[in-house]
């Protein structure tokens, strides 16, 4: 029966009630870096993608008169979950790098555990504004770096990316295959290890 | 109008991450209802994120945080757990412990 079918897939959609709270990770970093096969490779849900209304000044000089000169263009996120003890969720939200389409989520970066940078080390300087927005615009959220690995990504060592990166230090930098499940999970526990202790350095 | 006007919501402990259940015992919409407000409160049923409620509503994120937001002032929605502003040690210890044993 399609019904039935249909309300077995929506009782699935929901979290267990046993949770009390919930917890969010920023999964950010460039177009293509891996953000949604990260999230995709941990989450117990097929990740989930939402879009918001950006509405932009129009820079081009190929408008038509008399429209109006803002224009809107959507900005997507995608976001999964993991609960990681029957009384604990957490979600992650893959989101561009830039803060001001954090912005777009009312208090996405409220409340954040912390952010996890994916960065391809092909295109490594497309994580400089990436790094430049979580120092300067989200100063106090903890961050670690995951080097997501390509089959054709050249060999190099953490501390040298630390280095050519300008890290902050303690900051930690993880290589990890955002296809797998435990590497993924690896680079999260680094994020979240990384967080108390910035926490228990400042108390 | 989806909102009744309003951008932002009326409080700011509600975020995407925020877990939502529709109160116990039920509490029935006025008549004045919107169809925006009747359709999310059956959504939250059972417990579900406003970011997971917006997904299934096919709504943005923001008008589902501003419409809960009102659900929630109108004692037709609970929260699970408020959000605090920072991120507590013993959540930060609860999470990384969580996720220890998931490697």
């Amino acid at each position: 029966m399609a019904s039935a079918t249909s309300l077995d897939q929506a009782a699935d959609r929901y979290v267990a009630d046993t949770v009390q709270r919930s917890a969010k990770i920023l999964v950010v970093g460039a177009f293509g870096v891996g953000k949604t096969t990260l999230i995709g490779s941990v989450s117990e849900i097929e990740p989930l993608r939402t879009e918001e209304a950006m509405t932009t000044a129009s820079v081009g000089v190929d408008d038509l008169a008399g429209l109006d000169a803002k224009r809107e263009t959507t900005v997507a996120m995608d976001f999964g979950r993991i609960t990681v003890r029957p009384e604990l969720v957490l979600y992650l939200f893959g989101t561009p790098g830039q803060r001001r389409f954090w912005d777009l989520w009312e208090g996405l970066a409220e409340g954040a555990v912390g952010a996890l940078v994916l960065i391809d080390t092909r295109r490594l300087e497309q994580s400089f504004e990436v790094l430049d927005q979580l120092e300067t615009h989200t100063a106090g959220l903890p961050f670690a770096v995951a080097v997501n690995r390509f089959p054709d990504s050249p060999g190099h060592d953490t501390a040298e990316l630390s280095d050519a990166l300008d890290l902050p230090p303690q900051t930690p930098v993880i290589e990890c295959d955002a296809r797998g499940r435990s590497e993924s999970i690896k680079a999260l526990i680094a994020l979240v290890g990384h967080a108390l202790s910035t926490q228990k350095v400042l108390s | 109008m989806l909102t009744g006007g309003r951008a932002a919501p009326t409080r700011n402990t509600i975020r995407p991450e925020t877990l939502v259940i529709a109160a116990t015992p039920a509490k029935a919409l006025p008549v004045s209802a919107t169809r925006m407000e009747r359709v999310l409160l059956a959504m939250c049923r059972c417990l579900l994120s406003l970011a997971e409620v917006a997904v299934h509503l096919q709504l943005p994120v923001s008008v589902v945080v501003v419409v809960a937001s009102d659900l929630v002032d109108s004692g037709h929605l609970s929260v699970r757990t408020p959000a605090s502003q920072s991120v507590s040690p013993d959540l930060l210890e609860e999470l990384l412990n969580g996720l220890r044993n998931l490697s």
